[in-house]
């Protein structure tokens, strides 16, 4: 980090490191289940899940295991249909889709798999969009910004659109992203499937990096038995259960 | 918001297509509605140009100026009723005008005026008979100040003292003579429709205070005991031969340009939005609101509209710096330009609602496991 940080920016960093009691997630009893041209599907059955605040954890399975349902939970993009849900000490249970919406604005960061920048926006502007959703202080956003595109190596590719920048470029900016609200959470949905794997254990130790500092809990969504050591913990799942 | 307008700036190409189609559009709204405003003004030039609070035509006549006809007796009745200030004559006739410098049969349609009373639009009668002003349109056809018309199969000598503007009258050109003159002419040149000496065609009646025009046109027929029939100045225009089916006619076509134009932006959005579905759906997941995606969406249609509006009104005023005038009636007003791009604008926000639904359908949860 640059020498001429001002006090606000030690303060925001130190901030993030401050160890934290609260949980960045209790799932209890999660139940989730479709109803599909009269018949019911269970994608989730009574799932039990607890992370520390600043815990990183590995979630694996196969295809059509739950594991993506289970994050939506997680990542408050969906309710579940019994259960508690808390996400950094708010229980987002009960929560109505425009209640939802706004939790995940303040509270969560998702990497895709598809990585999903905006394509007709600079790599900066990509990590202010949150902000921007929000309108809330353009000022420290910006300072943020600038804060991470360093700290992800990206400075020089800032005012490069998507186009432009190769793929571990823009996962990165991908992870930048998700981190601009100084979330409870993030959640990664295979972040390494489209890397080689020399670039893939690049990008999971700079995860790892980025949460640790930050104090961030993480899930990581992967089949991917190799990434299992990089985190704290690795759950399974299979057909909608969770194993220890 | 700033995301749609990003959006604009650097993906115009997107939105170009769109853009040119909605452009035409304003232009042929512009146009058309110029074109309906110039030939309405071409007809009511000369019964605007009263400034009259009424018009009263006999009641045979079925409101129409040329089978009406007052007498004297019925004008001193009218001129006698309370609130009635003044009630000076109208009268007209429509003959072919040989102008110089054109050929022997190249006639020049015209209506002779002759009237009493002046107005912001039309200076006092000439006194001397023979004389008359001429509406300015006259001076496409080559006619100067000074210059002597003659007019009719009797080829009756007018001369013109000066011009006025906007008296047109059943999209003709128009003199405006004494009342002497007029019947002089009128004899001369319809001998089946003589006039004699105090008749005329209508009054043009101004009222004492600000009264209620209704309410002074049914005492004046009273006091002429139902031989007249008095209209407001909107009502003369209306029982004009022609007028309001112009305006009907033209008003379905525009009508029907607006209803393209809903339907042009709301295809055109339509398929914007189902192209971007991931991008909302990414955008839902980090936490935009479907009202906030749905205000970007507007945004972009009110700023394509309101370009080719800007577009439209251009080419409508450069059309109407550069046609003669009294060859096209066209009339570029400021109204006509404001009305059409708001009613394009209220076009492009109903043509936007039809996209509404589907971004508020857009499932954040389909941004996640996009490759599962």
């Amino acid at each position: 980090m640059s020498e001429t940080q001002t006090e606000e920016e030690n303060d925001e960093v130190s901030r993030d490191r401050e160890a934290d009691p609260t949980p960045a997630l209790e799932m209890e009893a999660v139940r989730k289940v479709y109803e599909v041209a009269d018949e019911q599907v269970v994608a989730l059955d009574h799932a039990d899940l607890t992370l520390g605040s600043d815990e990183i954890v590995a979630l694996v399975g196969p295809s059509g295991s739950g594991k993506t349902t289970l994050c939506s939970i997680a990542g408050g993009i969906l309710s579940p249909t019994e259960g508690r849900v808390v996400v950094g000490g708010n229980d987002i249970s009960d929560y109505s889709p425009k209640q939802l919406t706004e939790f995940r604005r303040d509270s969560v960061g998702f990497v895709f798999q598809t990585v999903n920048l905006i394509p007709f926006l600079t790599a900066r502007e990509n990590l202010l969009v949150v902000d921007e959703i929000g309108s809330r202080d353009r000022k420290r956003a910006n300072r943020r910004a600038d804060q991470l595109l360093e700290e992800l190596g990206l400075e020089d590719r800032a005012g490069n659109l998507p186009s432009q920048l190769s793929g571990g470029q823009k996962q990165r900016v991908a992870i930048g992203r998700s981190l601009m609200n100084e979330p409870a959470l993030v959640l990664f949905d295979e972040p390494t499937s489209a890397l080689d794997t020399k670039l893939g254990e690049q990008m999971v130790e700079l995860i790892r990096e980025e949460m640790k500092s930050r104090g961030t809990a993480a899930i990581i969504v992967t089949h991917d038995e190799r990434i299992t050591g990089y985190a704290d913990r690795t759950v399974h799942i299979t057909d909608g259960r969770l194993e220890a | 918001m700033r995301l749609a307008l990003r959006e604009l700036r650097r993906r115009p190409g997107r939105f170009g297509v769109a853009t040119v189609i909605l452009t035409l559009i304003a232009i042929l709204l512009m146009f058309l509605g110029g074109l309906l405003d110039g030939l309405t003004a071409g007809n009511t030039g000369a019964i605007r140009a009263q400034q009259a609070d009424l018009i009263v035509y006999s009641e045979a006549s079925q409101d129409s100026l040329v089978r009406s006809r007052i007498e004297p007796r019925q004008r001193r009745q009218v001129q006698a009723v309370d609130g009635v200030s003044e009630a000076g004559e109208l009268g007209s006739v429509q003959l072919g005008a040989r102008i110089e410098g054109k050929g022997p049969r190249d006639l020049v349609p015209v209506v002779l005026f002759g009237y009493q009373s002046a107005s912001a639009g039309l200076p006092e009668p000439p006194a001397r008979p023979g004389r008359a002003w001429a509406d300015d349109t006259l001076k496409a056809e080559g006619v100067e100040q000074g210059d002597t018309i003659r007019i009719g199969p009797a080829r009756s000598p007018v001369e013109v003292v000066g011009f006025v503007s906007d008296t047109r009258y059943a999209g003709q050109s128009t003199l405006w003579a004494s009342l002497g003159t007029w019947r002089r002419i009128q004899n001369e040149n319809r001998p089946d429709a003589r006039v004699a000496p105090g008749v005329s065609q209508a009054l043009v009646v101004r009222a004492a205070e600000t009264g209620d025009p209704p309410d002074l046109a049914e005492r004046i027929d009273q006091a002429t005991g139902g031989l007249t029939s008095s209209l407001t100045e909107d009502e003369a225009i209306d029982a004009l031969p022609g007028v309001s089916a112009q305006q009907s006619v033209f008003n379905q076509i525009l009508g029907l340009t607006v209803l393209i134009a809903i339907i042009v932006v709301a295809l055109f959005f339509a398929l914007i939005t189902v192209e971007r579905v991931g991008l909302y759906g990414v955008l839902k997941a980090l936490g935009a609101g479907s009202g906030r995606l749905f205000a970007g969406v507007l945004l972009q249609a009110v700023i394509v509209t309101v370009i080719a509006c800007a577009i439209g009104a251009v080419a409508a005023l450069a059309l109407d710096a550069v046609i003669p005038a009294g060859s096209i009636p066209f009339t570029a007003g400021g109204g006509r330009l404001i009305g059409s791009t708001v009613v394009l604008l209220l076009a492009a926000v109903i043509g936007c609602a039809f996209s509404l639904r589907r971004v508020l359908r857009v499932d954040p949860a389909q941004a996640i496991g996009g490759g599962q």
